[in-house]
C-alpha cells in the first residue's frame, strides 16, 4: 500500500515535471521546424532560418536591445532602493517599521496595469503642469523602468531582508571600534556580507524586467520592448522567428541556472572543507 | 533610528531615507493617489482641463452600468451591464485558476518537502525554476502554440486515439484558465513547499502512529501547519491571474473578456485615460478587499506573506 | 602606548533604569583591571560607555586625561574584543587582522607584514591565509586578540572573551592572555563573571552589583577582605552568621549570636549599620575539643570529596549549616558522618560586613 502511495507520488510529480517542461520543448521545438507557422505539427523538415529570420527582424533586434537596457537600470535602480530599504526596516521597530514594511509589501500586490497607469497620469501630469517638454516627462521606457522599479524594488528588499536577520550587528561595532569610517564598515563589513542576496535580488530584477508586460504597456510611449512585440507578433501575424528567439533565451536561462547551480555546490563543498578542519584544530587543542 | 545613525552615520543614513522615500512617495503613494483623483474628472481635450467643464463626479465610473446585455442562469433571462460582467467573470475565473494552483501544487509541495529524496530536491526546483525565468509572454505563446486547432496537443490525442477528431480548446475562458494556471502554479508551489518543510516530519509519523488515516493527517496536521504559505499561494496567485493582460489577451477567445483588458481598451483605443483610471480604482479596490478578507479568512498578517 | 583612564561620577541610564550609577575608577597605565559581577550588574555598560558605543548619562570619561565626551568608537584608542569575537568572517586571518591598518590607509605590503609579526605574538604562525570558519575556538580567540593588538591601542577591552570556550582551554588562554598583556603593556580592561578568570590574571578588580562598584582592590584583598558582604558571597563561599555587634577595640569586635558571643574583625566606617559576620569554609576548622574561641558544637551531616579540597558539612544544634574544608593533602583526617565536633575559627579571618552597596 505505502509502497504503491509512493510511486504514485513519483508518477504525479513526473507528470507535473512533464506539464511543466513540455511547453517550452515544443516552443523550442518549432523554432527548427521548416514550416511557416509556429507549430511542431506537422513537421516539415529542420531548418535555421528561422533564427537567419530573427536576427534580420531589425525591429526585434530594437526590441531586444531597448529590453536589455530597461532590465539594466531596473536592477541598477531595484538594488539600490530595495538594499537601503531593507537595512532601514532591519533597523527600526515598532509602528513605523509596521507601517513601512506593509507598504513595501503591498507594491507587489498591486496590479501592474494600476501602477502603469498610475506611473503614467503623474508624470505626464506633473510635466502638463510644469509645461515642460523635458524627456522626463513624456511616455517613454524610462517610465517603465519607474514603474517597474516601483514593484521589484520590494522583491529585493524581501531577499536583502532575510540575508540581514542572520547578519551580527557586532561586526559593524567591531569595525567602527577598529577605527572604520561608517562608509569602510558599509564597504568592508555590510555589503560583503549581503553580496550574495543583492545579486540574486538583481537577477530577480533583471528577469522580472524583462518578463514585464503590463507596467510597459501603459508607460511606453511608442517604444517596444521584447514582450511588447511578441505579443503583437502573436496578435498579428506570427513567424518561428519568435520560436528561435525563444529557443535563445530558454538556452541563456538554461546555463546560467547551471552555472549558478554549480558555482553553489562548489562553494557548499569548500565551506566543509573548512569546517571538517576547525574540528581537526578543535580536537588537537582539545588534546593539549 | 539612532541606531542607523549610529552604525552608519548621518550622511549614509539621511541617503538611505531619501532612498526609501522616493520610492514608496514618489513611485507609490504620489501615483495612486493621483490616479484616485483623476478618476473622479471627465475626460476632455487639454484646452478644457483646469476650466469650467473640469469637474469631479462619479460620472467615469457609472460607465461600468453602460451597456447592458441579456444573459441566462438556469433558464432564467437577467440584463446585466458588460462590464459588471466582465469584472464579476474575471473574478471567477481568478478563483478557478487559484483553486487548480492549489490542487496542482499542494500535493506535489508535499512530496517535495517530506517524501522526495532531499539529495535530487537541488536538481528538481532547478527544474521547476526555469519556466519562471522564462518570460510570461513565452509561455502563454507555448500554450497557443500547443492549444492551437491543428496544434501539437489534437495531434497527439488523435494519434493515441483518444478523440476522434480536433477539439476546439481556446474557446470561452478555457484557454485563460489552462494559461492563467501554468503561468502561475510555481507561484503557489513554493510557499507551501517552503511552509511544509519547516513542519516536524515527527508530527506527521505520530499522528500515522496514532492510527489516523493519510487524510486527516492532512487535514489535521499538514494543512493548518501550512496555513501561511497556502495564504501567501492564494493571495499571490488570484492577485496575478486578476491582474494579467497578457494571458487573457493571447489566449483568450472571441467570447472572453478579462477586466484589464476592457481597462486597456479605455486607455489604448478610447485614450480616455480617465475612465481606465476609474477602473483601475475599482481593480485596486477589488484586489485590496480580496486580500483582506483572505488575511482575515487564513488568519495571518500581510507581512507573513511574501517570504 | 598605554594609557590612564579615569571614571569621574560616571551613571548611565537606559530609560528609568540606572544601569550604572555614580562609578569612579582610576586604572593606572599598564593595569590589567577586571570589572567582575554577575550578569546585568552594569559592568558590559562600563565597557561600552569607555569604547564609545554608548554615553554616560552623568559625568566623565577620561583617558589619558582626555575627557572622551563626543568621541565616536572610531576615534577612540581602545580597542574591543567582543563576547563572540565579531571576527569577519568573508576576510582571510590576516585582512581580519590587518583591518583597523586598512581603515587607516596603510598600504598591503606592510598590513601583510604587521599581521605576520602579530600571528607570532599570538603564537599562530602560518595561519595568515585561513578563512576564519577553518580556526578552532582558541584559534579564533587568537585572531581576536592580535585584531586588536593591530591598531596598537591604549587601552583593550575585553567582554568575557573566554566565555564561549571549554574549562582546560579557558584556564590556558587566561595564562596566555596574561603573558600577551605583559609583553605589550597595554592597559587591559577585563570584563567577566567568573571569578576564578578575575582572581588569577588581574592587577587590580572592581566587584560591580546592581550598578555600582562595590570594592576596587586587588585579588587577595579582594577574597581575604571583602568590603561587604556582596564581595564576600560573589567571590567565594561563606558561613554566614547573623547577630549584633558589640564594643569595637583594635578593628575588633564581639558579636552577640545564637551560638554565644563570636569575635571577628570590623571595619571602622562599618560600625553602626547591620552586620553579619562571615568566615570563609577553608578558615572554619573543625577539632574534636572546644577552641578557646569562636567555638560552636556542630555534628557531620555530609562530607563531600572535591578533588583538591573535601568539604565537611555541619550542622549547629539549631540545625545551621556549617561547612569547613580540609585540604586533600593527606594531613586531616576525614571525620565520619555523625561524629559530634566543635567549629571554630579565628577572629582575625573572621569579619563583620554590612550587605551590599545599594541604593535607596
Amino acid at each position: 500500500m505505502h509502497k504503491l502511495r509512493m510511486n504514485l507520488a513519483r508518477l504525479y510529480m513526473g507528470l507535473f515535471l512533464v506539464f511543466m517542461i513540455a511547453p517550452l520543448a515544443v516552443m523550442s521545438g518549432a523554432a527548427f521546424n521548416d514550416n511557416r507557422l509556429p507549430s511542431i505539427v506537422p513537421w516539415k523538415g529542420w531548418t535555421s532560418r528561422w533564427f537567419e529570420a530573427m536576427i534580420n527582424d531589425d525591429r526585434m533586434m530594437v526590441a531586444f536591445g531597448n529590453t536589455l537596457v530597461v532590465a539594466v537600470a531596473v536592477a541598477v535602480l531595484a538594488v539600490i532602493v530595495g538594499t537601503a530599504s531593507a537595512i532601514l526596516i532591519n533597523s527600526i521597530s515598532g509602528r513605523v517599521r509596521t507601517l513601512l514594511y506593509s507598504m513595501m509589501i503591498s507594491t507587489i500586490l498591486i496590479p501592474g496595469v494600476v501602477i502603469g497607469i498610475s506611473t503614467m497620469i503623474l508624470w505626464t501630469k506633473m510635466g502638463n503642469a510644469m509645461g515642460t517638454e523635458f524627456f522626463l516627462f513624456n511616455p517613454g521606457l524610462h517610465l517603465s523602468v519607474l514603474g517597474q522599479v516601483s514593484y521589484i524594488a520590494a522583491m529585493v528588499m524581501l531577499l536583502v531582508l532575510a540575508r540581514l536577520q542572520s547578519f551580527d550587528a557586532g561586526l559593524e561595532e567591531a569595525a567602527l571600534d577598529l577605527g572604520a569610517s561608517h562608509a569602510q564598515v558599509l564597504r568592508r563589513i555590510l555589503l560583503p556580507y549581503l553580496y550574495p542576496a543583492i545579486g540574486a535580488g538583481g537577477a530577480v530584477a533583471f528577469f522580472q524586467s524583462i518578463e514585464n508586460y503590463n507596467v510597459t504597456q501603459f508607460t511606453r510611449g511608442g517604444m517596444d520592448t521584447l514582450t511588447v512585440y511578441v505579443f503583437s507578433m502573436v496578435r498579428s501575424g506570427v513567424t518561428p522567428a519568435i520560436n528561435a528567439l525563444a529557443f535563445l533565451l530558454i538556452m541563456v536561462t538554461l546555463v546560467l541556472a547551471l552555472i549558478y547551480e554549480i558555482n553553489r555546490r562548489r562553494l557548499a563543498r569548500v565551506e566543509a572543507e573548512r569546517e571538517a578542519e576547525a574540528r581537526r584544530a578543535t580536537a588537537l587543542e582539545e588534546a593539549i | 533610528m539612532n541606531d542607523l545613525i549610529r552604525r552608519y552615520g548621518v550622511t549614509i543614513t539621511a541617503l538611505m531615507c531619501l532612498l526609501v522615500a522616493f520610492w514608496l512617495v514618489m513611485l507609490v503613494v504620489v501615483p495612486n493617489i493621483t490616479l484616485f483623483e483623476q478618476s473622479f474628472r471627465p475626460y476632455l481635450p487639454v484646452v478644457d482641463v483646469g476650466g469650467p467643464k473640469d469637474f469631479y463626479s462619479l460620472r467615469n465610473y457609472a460607465k461600468v452600468f453602460d451597456g447592458s446585455i441579456e444573459r441566462s442562469f438556469f433558464g432564467i433571462p437577467y440584463m446585466i451591464p458588460v462590464h459588471v460582467m466582465t469584472f464579476g467573470l474575471t473574478i471567477w475565473y481568478s478563483i478557478v485558476v487559484t483553486v487548480a494552483c492549489f490542487a496542482l501544487a499542494y500535493p506535489l509541495a508535499f512530496f517535495m518537502a517530506k517524501i522526495a529524496n532531499p539529495k535530487s530536491l537541488p536538481t528538481l526546483l532547478l527544474l521547476l525554476f526555469i519556466p519562471l525565468w522564462v518570460s510570461e509572454v513565452l509561455r502563454a505563446f507555448a500554450w497557443w502554440i500547443i492549444l492551437a486547432f491543428k496544434g501539437p496537443l489534437n495531434a497527439l490525442l488523435l494519434a493515441i486515439g483518444a478523440i476522434d477528431e480536433p477539439v476546439r480548446w481556446i474557446v470561452g475562458y478555457d484557454g485563460v484558465v489552462i494559461g492563467l494556471t501554468y503561468a502561475y502554479v510555481l507561484f503557489m508551489l513554493f510557499p507551501i513547499y517552503n511552509a511544509i518543510s519547516s513542519l516536524d516530519t515527527n508530527q506527521i509519523e505520530a499522528a500515522d502512529d496514532l492510527g489516523a488515516p493519510w487524510w486527516k493527517i492532512h487535514l489535521r496536521v499538514v494543512l493548518p501547519y501550512a496555513k501561511p504559505g497556502i495564504a501567501s499561494g492564494c493571495v499571490m496567485v488570484f492577485m496575478l491571474s486578476a491582474g494579467s493582460l497578457l494571458v487573457p489577451s493571447i489566449l483568450g477567445s472571441t467570447t472572453s473578456q478579462w477586466f484589464t483588458q476592457t481597462i486597456d481598451q479605455w486607455f489604448k483605443d478610447a485614450l480616455d485615460w480617465n475612465t481606465a483610471s476609474a477602473y483601475a480604482f475599482i481593480l485596486l479596490l477589488l484586489c485590496t478587499v480580496f486580500v483582506s478578507i483572505a488575511l482575515k479568512v487564513f488568519n495571518v498578517k500581510l507581512s507573513d506573506i511574501a517570504k | 602606548m598605554s594609557a590612564k583612564i579615569d571614571l569621574e561620577n560616571v551613571s548611565c541610564d537606559f530609560g528609568s533604569f540606572r544601569a550604572v550609577d555614580n562609578a569612579n575608577v582610576s586604572i593606572e597605565p599598564g593595569e590589567f583591571f577586571s570589572f567582575l559581577g554577575p550578569s546585568g550588574c552594569g559592568k558590559t555598560t562600563i565597557l561600552r560607555m569607555i569604547s564609545g558605543f554608548i554615553d554616560p548619562t552623568e559625568g566623565a570619561i577620561k583617558i589619558g586625561g582626555k575627557d572622551m565626551r563626543g568621541q565616536r568608537p572610531n576615534q577612540r584608542p581602545t580597542a574591543l574584543i567582543f563576547q563572540n569575537l565579531a571576527l569577519f568572517p568573508l576576510m582571510p586571518v590576516w585582512e581580519n587582522i590587518s583591518f583597523g591598518l586598512e581603515v587607516r590607509g596603510v598600504d598591503k605590503a606592510t598590513r601583510r607584514k604587521k599581521a605576520e609579526e602579530l600571528l607570532e605574538l599570538v603564537d599562530l604562525k602560518g595561519a595568515a591565509d585561513k578563512m576564519v570558519s577553518q580556526l578552532s575556538g582558541g584559534q579564533k580567540q587568537r585572531v581576536a586578540i592580535a585584531r586588536a593588538l593591530a591598531v596598537e591601542p591604549s587601552v583593550m577591552l575585553l567582554d568575557e572573551p573566554l566565555s564561549a570556550l571549554d574549562l582546560k582551554l579557558r584556564q590556558h588562554m587566561r595564562a596566555e592572555l596574561r603573558a600577551i598583556q605583559k609583553r605589550t603593556g597595554v592597559t587591559f580592561i577585563y570584563i567577566t563573571h567568573d571569578q576564578g578568570e578575575a582572581l588569577a590574571m588581574s592587577d587590580r578588580i572592581g566587584v560591580m552589583s546592581q550598578g555600582r562598584i562595590q570594592q576596587i582592590a586587588n585579588p587577595r584583598d579582594i577574597y581575604n577582605a571583602p568590603i561587604n558582604g556582596f564581595v564576600a558571597g560573589f567571590v567565594g563561599e561563606n558561613n554566614i552568621f547573623e547577630g549584633k555587634s558589640g564594643a569595637v577595640a583594635a578593628g575588633m569586635a564581639g558579636f552577640d549570636t545564637a551560638y554565644g558571643t563570636l569575635r571577628a574583625r570590623i571595619n571602622d566606617d562599618a560600625k553602626g549599620s547591620a552586620l553579619r559576620l562571615y568566615v570563609r569554609p577553608e578558615h572554619t576548622l573543625l577539632s574534636a575539643a572546644k577552641a578557646e574561641e569562636n567555638s560552636i558544637p556542630v555534628t557531620v551531616s555530609e562530607v563531600s570529596f572535591e578533588g583538591a579540597f573535601i568539604s565537611i558539612l555541619c550542622h549547629s544544634d539549631d540545625g545551621k549549616l556549617i561547612v569547613a574544608e580540609l585540604r586533600n593533602d593527606g594531613s586531616a583526617t576525614v571525620p565520619d558522618i555523625g561524629t559530634k565536633l566543635h567549629a571554630s575559627f579565628d577572629a582575625a579571618r573572621a569579619a563583620l560586613l554590612p550587605d551590599a552597596n545599594v541604593r535607596g
